[in-house]
């Protein structure tokens, strides 16, 4: 397998970014539902919203990373055998996931630094607070944190139905090229 | 005839205005920001956390040769809580706390005062926090009075009182060490 996508397969590269960010993003998801449940007394209290923190801004870095690698070596095309209406979807429900993903994590950011402190990644380093000081920004910030988690689930359900779809119903190799083990001569 | 009416005139006039100069009223100065709403909490029983309502306002009257007529009553902004902490602060006006979607104002208003002499008195009031009514007292001492530089007349008082965050259906449990808030106001009047 090459590192970059060809016209027709996914590059390693791609295949790795795409699977680490939807485990991140599960996990993410789950820490945060647990964090805010926590008792003030238990031992996760500080370091649950910690990991959630510094993992949130390395996701962000991957992210950033693989819109450039996206345009620095572009998705193969998809399958001939893809209706017009299903590609137009996908593109989509795509963009949606970016997007979401952008805005969800900025979100995140702006609580913790709407008081003007920095955000620490394991203690490695700091990312400083850049807007503080709106009137109720970390209130506002956090509705939308909370709502887009929620949305961008929902979103990747329907783009996990959509390729389970491909699999189980169309019987192509939709899945199989985004795990590294298609044989596009096959089809 | 006409005397007896004219002194009447006079009398109720000059009562009038004693009545007036005696219990006076006042805004309190928070477009100036000479008043304060802070509160203190213990942080796990090792120290004192302190935090305060940015947002309030209110006013009182008061008559300082009959003290137990005064009057006050505030209202309070809760999503103006500020403990130098943004995620505290949302924490703080979530369910957890305040509640402040559903409740965005906490009140007080005086109900009976005490003299205590020496400017002290005990103000009974009704407090009411998070939806939930409460007769508190409040523990005031007047700190001064008199003409302020820019024409105005202003009148001061600071008061303290303690209550348990149970007592107001505030859910969150911060340890037995912590149960309870102390409330700090310090208030200057203008004379309206």
């Amino acid at each position: 397998m090459n590192i970059q996508n060809s016209r027709s397969e996914w590059g390693a590269l791609s295949i790795a970014m795409h699977w680490v960010v939807a485990i991140v993003v599960f996990g993410l998801f789950g820490v945060g539902l647990y964090m805010v449940e926590l008792d003030y007394y238990d031992s996760m209290y500080k370091t649950a919203p910690f990991v959630h923190k510094s993992i949130g801004v390395l996701l962000f870095l991957v992210v950033i990373f693989r819109l450039f690698w996206r345009f620095i070596s572009p998705p193969p095309n998809g399958l001939e055998t893809h209706q017009a209406w299903e590609k137009k979807l996908a593109y989509w429900v795509h963009i949606a996931l970016y997007v979401l993903l952008l805005v969800l994590m900025i979100s995140g950011y702006l609580i913790s630094t709407a008081d003007g402190r920095a955000v620490s990644v394991f203690g490695w380093f700091d990312v400083p607070s850049v807007i503080s000081g709106i009137d109720n920004q970390e209130d506002i910030a956090g509705e939308i944190h909370e709502i887009l988690a929620y949305v961008l689930i929902s979103m990747v359900a329907i783009h996990a139905v959509g390729a389970l779809k491909h699999h189980f119903l169309d019987k192509d190799h939709t899945i199989l090229r985004m795990l590294g083990m298609s044989k596009s001569n096959d089809k | 005839m006409k005397l007896k009416k004219w002194v009447t005139g006079v009398v109720s006039a000059a009562l009038l205005s004693a009545g007036a100069a005696n219990a006076a009223d006042y805004v309190i100065d928070t477009k100036g920001a000479h008043a304060f709403i802070q509160f203190k909490i213990s942080h796990l029983g090792y120290s004192w956390l302190y935090g305060r309502f940015n947002t309030f306002e209110g006013g009182f009257s008061f008559d300082e040769a009959n003290p137990s007529a005064s009057k006050i009553s505030v209202s309070i902004d809760t999503t103006s809580v500020d403990s130098n902490h943004a995620e505290r602060d949302k924490h703080l006006r979530s369910k957890d706390f305040l509640e402040v979607g559903k409740f965005p104002k906490a009140t007080f208003v005086s109900t009976r005062i005490e003299d205590k002499g020496d400017g002290k008195a005990a103000v009974h009031g009704d407090f009411t926090l998070r939806g939930v009514t409460k007769s508190i007292v409040i523990d005031a001492i007047h700190i001064g009075q008199g003409d302020d530089p820019w024409g105005g007349y202003r009148s001061g008082f600071s008061g303290k009182t303690s209550f348990k965050l149970k007592d107001f259906g505030i859910p969150k449990n911060l340890g037995p060490a912590s149960e309870e808030i102390e409330i700090f106001l310090s208030v200057e009047g203008i004379k309206k």
